[in-house]
């Protein structure tokens, strides 16, 4: 048997024996798991951002990285009780243009297509149901007013349509999860222990 | 400086003709140019919102009343947080396993801060395990702030908030033993989460915890309303804020955001009316939402 194999299976096991109870096989799994995924996150991120994205273009004359590079070392002014508050300022940056950024790709990219491809003919089933299925639902997260009345009744059947598309959606993601087992009992039982061919 | 200030005049008389007249400027546009066309319905749509998130925001300020419907998840949070306290066990956050650049991952953060005060009120021990760098550093700020405004900077400990590995199986594996060994009295998760969602709720059940769970992933939801206690679904995570903590900046953006519902509401109404109907400006009408 290949060894990597071997390893790859029983840190599966491992990973699998939680669902009996959490136990030491489980916590050794968990640790090197959560260990492994740390490290070469970090590993990657070094190569891809900083090496590539950062020092390579920044030696290369795009000195307007400096600004970046400066903003990304105060994020670790918070290792300072004196100067944490610096952190404070890489941070403001992030999640400002990150907000700015999100909506206007929020507003062109879904709301706006969204909008024009609800105006369709309410003639049919189909049409009358997007219609309908759009605004009551829109209705449902309205806030602002308790949902009695015209706007509860609106609100219901928004929340009718939400149910449905739920009921739809864990559908389709538990075949997803369960082609994923069946991926895992197939390198256990083919890959592995070669049982079948 | 007099040509900075001829080179800005310019620059924003060209924007205003621009935007009087968009079917002139498309002809005349070349690829490089300052300002895309293409989007000046996404540009409208987005300072029509902005304003009405400052007027309501104002408005609010200014002491206008501002109603925000219940919302049964968040009137359970105080009550969650009660009972780690009693049984002196652990409130677990999750603020989502999505980056900084996710807006639900603002949300998360936003309800993380109010949450941090109230385990800082009742000296409840926090744990806020992060995926990501940039959020557990945010997270980190946020707790940190919410302590020192309760009055309790002493009790602030800078491993409430912890980074656990990089990788989305590789955090809930980590999780999922730190929930099964240390038995948290209430888990929220409150922000963006993918396909880890259903292990880590469903470790939270089998330990014994009240579980508040919020997302706005669809394929995220059923597995939460099946293994949580209570469910935030999608938008109802960005009210989550103002309904907790009730200022008037939250309530105000709540307002404006029902504000722009309403009209996009009759915005499709009538755009789908149009069509049906076959009036002669319906694809005109409908034209105006196109993005290219």
């Amino acid at each position: 048997m290949d060894p990597v194999t071997t390893l790859t299976a029983l840190f599966t096991l491992a990973i699998y024996s939680f669902l009996y109870r959490d136990n030491p096989v489980y916590r050794f799994a968990e640790h090197v798991f959560a260990g492994l995924s740390a490290g070469y996150y970090s590993g990657l991120i070094f190569q891809s951002v900083l090496v590539q994205q950062l020092w390579q273009p920044l030696i290369g004359g795009k000195l307007w990285l400096i600004v970046p590079g400066i903003l990304g070392v105060l994020t670790f002014a918070r290792l300072s009780t004196k100067w944490s508050w610096l952190s404070r300022v890489a941070l403001a940056f992030v999640i400002g243009a990150n907000a700015g950024i999100l909506l206007m790709q929020q507003l062109h990219g879904l709301v706006l297509p969204q909008v024009a491809e609800t105006m369709i003919n309410m003639g049919t089933i189909k049409g009358l149901l997007v219609v309908v299925g759009v605004i009551s639902t829109l209705m449902y997260f309205y806030f602002s007013k308790p949902h009695k009345g015209a706007l509860g009744v609106i609100a219901n059947v928004g929340m009718w349509f939400i149910m449905i598309s739920f009921g739809a959606h864990f559908g389709y993601t538990v075949m997803a999860r369960v082609s994923l087992l069946i991926g895992r009992v197939q390198f256990l039982v083919i890959d592995w222990l070669h049982l079948v061919d | 400086m007099c040509g900075d200030t001829t080179r800005y005049a310019v620059t924003a008389a060209v924007i205003v003709a621009l935007l009087a007249c968009p079917a002139a400027a498309q002809e005349t546009e070349s690829p490089g140019s300052l300002f895309n066309t293409d989007r000046v319905n996404a540009l409208l749509l987005m300072l029509a919102f902005c304003g009405a998130v400052l007027y309501f925001i104002r408005s609010s300020q200014r002491g206008k009343e501002m109603y925000i419907r219940p919302l049964p998840g968040l009137e359970a949070v105080e009550d969650g947080v009660g009972r780690a306290t009693e049984m002196g066990r652990t409130v677990l956050f999750i603020p989502g396993t999505g980056d900084i650049d996710q807006a639900e991952t603002f949300a998360g953060l936003a309800v993380l801060g109010k949450i941090a005060k109230i385990t800082a009120r009742y000296d409840t021990p926090l744990m806020v395990p992060c995926l990501y760098p940039m959020p557990l550093a945010a997270a980190s700020e946020v707790v940190r702030e919410a302590y020192t405004d309760a009055g309790k900077p002493d009790a602030f400990k800078p491993d409430m908030v912890r980074y656990m590995a990089g990788e989305s199986f590789g955090f809930s594996a980590a999780v999922n033993g730190w929930m099964m060994r240390e038995k948290p009295a209430t888990n929220i998760f409150l922000g963006q989460f993918h396909a880890e969602s259903l292990l880590m709720a469903e470790t939270g059940n089998a330990a014994g915890a009240i579980q508040i769970a919020g997302t706005a992933q669809p394929e995220q939801l059923p597995f939460f309303i099946a293994a949580c206690d209570y469910t935030l679904i999608g938008e109802e995570l960005y009210a989550a804020s103002a309904y907790l903590s009730k200022e008037p900046k939250y309530l105000g953006a709540v307002k404006a955001q029902d504000i722009f519902k309403i009209t996009l509401t009759v915005l499709i109404l009538a755009g789908a009316l149009f069509t049906t109907f076959d009036a002669g400006w319906a694809e005109t009408f409908r034209s105006w939402f196109e993005v290219h």
